[in-house]
């Protein structure tokens, strides 16, 4: 496996049914990538929370359209150090969320809904947007944390 | 997601295995709902013994059904939280406005 190439890129449609695919493959690649299981699991709810917000927002439910995700290996410098990582990439063509719309809301008010965006920046160490030629693009980095470089890897 | 009732007495347990996704969460969403704003029951418990992954809609369906159980007076208790469900749920914040038991038993004691 090089290093900094790119480790799988789906095509999917924005069906809620398709969750649960993307779900699985992504669990088995950070397990693969050598995530711990929490680390596992937080990778798989970021993504799957940042899909269902396209579906739901971005797409307003029409379960026809197209959704790109790509995943690769990096690296990224944190305090002088680089460290391997795992960059995610989402990209769609539906309606772009508003400034305000992606603060998320304070989990001190109980009612359903709004807690996605919140899980997403809990779950990764990088969340980023951007917006061009009429592309949605959400960036996800989780750092390999506990990577140490053996000889022979 | 597979959801199965079970009535014991006043009480009314679901059985739910599997994924509570946003493809699911509208099954149990309704199936809650109508539990405690049709039926009025005076007890709804959950068992999650069985669920494997749940998102910000599942959580959001389970905030319904506890806003629904106050407003008719019931209580809505969850029970058979594994770690995946403990983990959204403390990442929500909301796990402590829960009613949560370790097992059935505890769950439909009087």
């Amino acid at each position: 496996m090089s290093r900094g190439s790119l480790l799988l890129k789906i095509e999917l449609r924005s069906n809620p049914e398709m969750l649960c695919v993307v779900r699985n493959a992504l669990g088995e690649l950070a397990a693969k990538l050598g995530f711990s299981e929490p680390e596992c699991r937080a990778v798989v709810l970021a993504v799957d929370e940042a899909l269902t917000n396209i579906i739901r927002h971005a797409y307003l439910g029409d379960p026809e359209q197209s959704i790109e995700a790509s995943f690769r290996r990096i690296h990224v410098l944190r305090d002088g150090k680089s460290e391997d990582a795992l960059e995610i990439l989402l990209e769609d063509s539906g309606a772009t969320a508003s400034p305000e719309k992606m603060c998320g809301r304070a989990l001190e008010d109980v009612r359903p809904g709004g807690l996605g965006l919140h899980f997403i920046r809990k779950s990764m160490d990088t969340v980023e947007f951007s917006h061009s030629n009429g592309r949605n693009q959400l960036r996800l980095v989780k750092i390999l944390h506990g990577q140490t470089t053996q000889k022979g890897s | 997601m597979q959801i199965a009732a079970r009535h014991l007495d006043k009480i009314t347990i679901f059985d739910i295995s599997g994924d509570i996704d946003l493809a699911t969460s509208p099954q149990l969403r309704k199936a809650l709902l109508r539990e405690l704003r049709e039926l009025k029951m005076p007890r709804v418990v959950l068992n999650l013994g069985a669920v494997r992954y749940i998102d910000s809609s599942g959580v959001a369906s389970l905030v319904e059904g506890l806003k629904a159980s106050r407003d008719v007076g019931s209580r809505f208790i969850l029970f058979g939280l594994n770690k995946t469900i403990r983990e959204v749920l403390q990442l929500s914040k909301l796990v402590r406005i829960f009613e949560i038991y370790e097992n059935e038993e505890q769950s439909v004691a009087p």
